[in-house]
């Protein structure tokens, strides 16, 4: 059943919506939205209420956007505001980078954020440390968005979760929605923030539709960057996450409700700044820890989640010693009962929380 | 005119007898010079380009003046620079720019302040230029909080209005310059943007890159590389298989330009600049010129090139003595006049290293400001965990 699930979550098919209405529990008045379609919306919206706005990228203005995330805008917009780039992306990311620094509001994608190691230099360099250096200066406000870490059999040089090392960098701001709310939110506020946001999404979920609310259909929402938001409550066990894997803890979080578990998970939204209070609030009242990614374990999210929680005033609240599941520690293979198997699936979340529960 | 010299006059004899200094003090009237000349240049090595820029440049006496001027200042502030640094006072890196004075002065001529320009680490010169003051240049190198950058960027990052830095990575700044070209075309403004790079940079990727996309969007860029001869301690023949840098823009138009006379570029720049606002899109400008100061103050600039060759350029192509010689001898100025300059320069130079060296350095306090624009406090968290540092926009 949870491997239907599964399938299910993809986005394969339409009945999923009503399937899914067990586990959110949303007011009347909502509206089917998929991932793709918010942000669709998002930079509409957002184009049309500052002319500074413009998208650049390969593919996103006549051929609508690679996947197809930018449909419909061109048309509407035009050459001047969204821009077909050649396959440069160290070129375009910099042209990017000074023309935020010149007045404009730049989004610029990356095909995926794999290519975006190209032009990281520009994302580093230019863009996040140049308000510091310039002691005020000169801010830039920019949007690097893209598809982030694993997708379906696309092997391992197109699989890899740049998280963690975007997040290291001061300057940066990182954010990972997961539902269609969070990814309209998220990209309008990245938009309207003054300083370089890194905006990682997953091609997985694009076509996965979410229910939003009426609020969340207002062109004036936002969703604060930097701060957590609780998708479920619980009192045994936190589960915090970000991106496609919270679809995947909540999962967990559903079938260990049966066995009388009641996990409380967190979606993280923004990776950095860390919203470390809202983990720390968390744990203090469940006691227990795990963080789960899709990205490699060493140096990543989950190892700074647990390096924070130890020196912060929830470690005398723990019961167990907080872990991790992530992805495995190999490059992504092709095949696909290896690549199954190179990242968390809910049976891992749930044997993880019951040796962590010592059950 | 004739007014503002006798008061300079007046004031110079008035604070020479104050200093104790026996000062000749030019009594000769604006009547006596000539007040505007007209000069050969040299002719451009063109590249896809039908006409260059014209082969006599008019130089009027105030042009010469200012010009002599801003060149001395550079000159100076850099010698100021070497001597900081030798004493410990400026650390870290130091790219001096003496000997390529004449390519600062000579774009800035060219284009107006509304105008954009970039460059990379060798960019003291053009922070000048571009508005910066000598005292806050000086004291952002000695890292103190009277700096153009507060202290925080140093030699290499420093800004003003329409001046972008100050770019520590060899080539990114380019990209950066055709972004700022592109938001220039995007807001309807009829300004360009100028883009510096050297002959070691000229070989990166990422600028054949920002070439083809300058071209297909038809952005007003000027690409400039000021070609000294070395990138570092690697000498043009040894890095470049074409060195006809001018030429490396293939589908974009070029000019090879002497980097060493003032005139000459400050003709190239125009043509470039009159290219780029008619809409025609990128132009790309080889400067040749030079420098005296090896790349850096850690690198004595001897072991890849001889001193007779330094030598040589100063004797023969120094900027600062072309542009003085053709005054002098055109009697567009009187020696004692450029001399007044030059200890005007001298003064505003030692003013400005006093301040450098006795600005206090910035309050820890601004450690952790400037992370983020137009966002409420954060905390930073310090060396340990239990330090918390607070960070304002």
């Amino acid at each position: 059943m949870a491997s239907l699930r599964c399938f299910l979550r993809s986005g394969k098919n339409a009945v999923s919506a009503v399937l899914r209405r067990e586990f959110h529990r949303t007011p009347p008045a909502a509206v089917q939205v998929t991932v793709r379609d918010a942000l669709n919306q998002a930079m509409d919206e957002e184009l049309e209420r500052d002319e500074r706005v413009f998208l650049l990228g390969e593919e996103v203005a006549q051929y609508d956007g690679a996947y197809k995330v930018s449909r419909g805008l061109w048309k509407k917009y035009g050459d001047k505001r969204i821009i077909d780039t050649p396959i440069t992306e160290m070129g375009f990311a910099g042209i990017a980078v000074g023309a935020a620094m010149a007045g404009l509001r730049p989004i610029c994608e990356f095909m995926t954020f794999n290519f975006s190691m190209q032009a990281i230099d520009q994302v580093i360099n230019s863009a996040a440390k140049t308000y510091y250096m310039s002691a005020g200066l000169q801010p830039v406000p920019i949007v690097f968005r893209g598809p982030n870490g694993a997708s379906a059999g696309v092997a391992a040089q197109h699989s890899q979760c740049f998280a963690a090392w975007y997040s290291h960098c001061p300057g940066l701001k990182v954010v990972s929605p997961w539902n269609a709310e969070d990814a309209k939110g998220l990209l309008k506020a990245a938009i309207r923030d003054d300083n370089p946001v890194v905006f990682l999404e997953n091609e997985l979920m694009y076509g996965v539709p979410f229910e939003i609310s009426e609020e969340a259909q207002s062109k004036d929402f936002v969703v604060p960057i930097g701060k957590a938001k609780i998708e479920r409550q619980g009192k045994h066990i936190t589960l915090v996450s970000h991106s496609r894997m919270v679809g995947l803890c909540l999962d967990a979080a559903a079938v260990l409700a049966k066995e009388g578990i009641e996990c409380e998970v967190i979606n993280m939204r923004t990776i950095r700044p860390l919203d470390a209070e809202a983990i720390e609030t968390s744990v203090m009242k469940t006691n227990h820890l795990i963080t789960v990614e899709g990205g490699w374990p060493q140096f990543g999210v989950g190892a700074e989640i647990l390096a924070r929680l130890m020196e912060g005033p929830a470690f005398n609240y723990l019961d167990a010693p907080a872990v991790r599941v992530t992805g495995v520690d190999i490059p992504m293979p092709y095949a696909k009962i290896l690549e199954d198997n190179s990242i968390p699936q809910i049976k891992d979340i749930i044997f993880s929380v019951k040796k962590t529960l010592n059950i | 005119m004739r007014k503002m010299l006798t008061i300079i006059s007046n004031v110079l004899r008035g604070s020479a007898s104050r200093n104790g200094a026996r000062v000749v003090v030019s009594a000769r009237t604006y009547a006596d010079f000539t007040p505007q000349a007209t000069f050969d240049i040299k002719k451009c090595d063109l590249h896809k380009l039908e006409d260059g820029p014209p082969l006599q440049a008019m130089l009027t006496r105030e042009e010469g003046l200012q010009y002599y001027r801003t060149m001395q200042t550079m000159r100076r502030m850099e010698l100021k620079a070497d001597q900081l640094y030798k004493q410990k006072i400026i650390r870290g890196f130091c790219h001096l720019y003496d000997g390529q004075e004449a390519c600062a002065v000579g774009i800035e001529a060219g284009i107006n302040l509304s105008d954009h320009l970039i460059t990379a680490y060798r960019a003291h010169g053009y922070t000048l230029t571009r508005g910066g003051t000598v005292r806050e240049i000086m004291a952002e190198l000695t890292g103190r909080r009277g700096g153009i950058a507060k202290g925080k960027g140093g030699s290499m990052h420093m800004y003003t209005k329409h001046f972008y830095g100050g770019n520590g990575i060899v080539g990114a700044q380019v990209p950066l310059g055709a972004g700022v070209a592109l938001a220039c075309k995007y807001l309807g403004k009829n300004e360009l943007c100028v883009c510096l790079y050297g002959d070691g940079a000229a070989n990166q990727g990422q600028i054949f890159e920002t070439y083809n996309m300058a071209s297909l969007w038809k952005l007003p860029c000027i690409f400039i590389c000021e070609n000294n001869k070395y990138g570092m301690g690697t000498s043009v023949e040894r890095a470049a298989a074409s060195t006809d840098y001018y030429k490396r823009g293939d589908f974009i138009p070029g000019l090879r330009v002497d980097g060493m006379d003032v005139l000459c570029v400050r003709e190239a720049t125009k043509f470039a600049a009159e290219h780029c606002r008619s809409g025609k899109g990128p132009i790309l400008m080889e400067l040749q010129t030079y420098r005296y100061h090896g790349h850096s103050m850690s690198d004595p600039g001897i072991s890849y090139r001889t001193r007779e060759e330094i030598q040589e350029v100063r004797s023969k192509s120094d900027p600062i003595s072309m542009l003085k010689d053709r005054m002098l001898s055109n009697n567009m100025a009187s020696v004692e006049e450029l001399k007044e300059i030059d200890v005007e320069v001298r003064k505003e130079i030692e003013d400005a290293a006093q301040f450098a060296t006795t600005d206090p350095e910035p309050p820890l306090d601004d450690l952790c400001n400037h992370i983020f624009y137009n966002d409420p406090p954060l905390e930073v968290r310090g060396t340990n965990p239990w330090t918390k540092l607070k960070s304002v926009s």
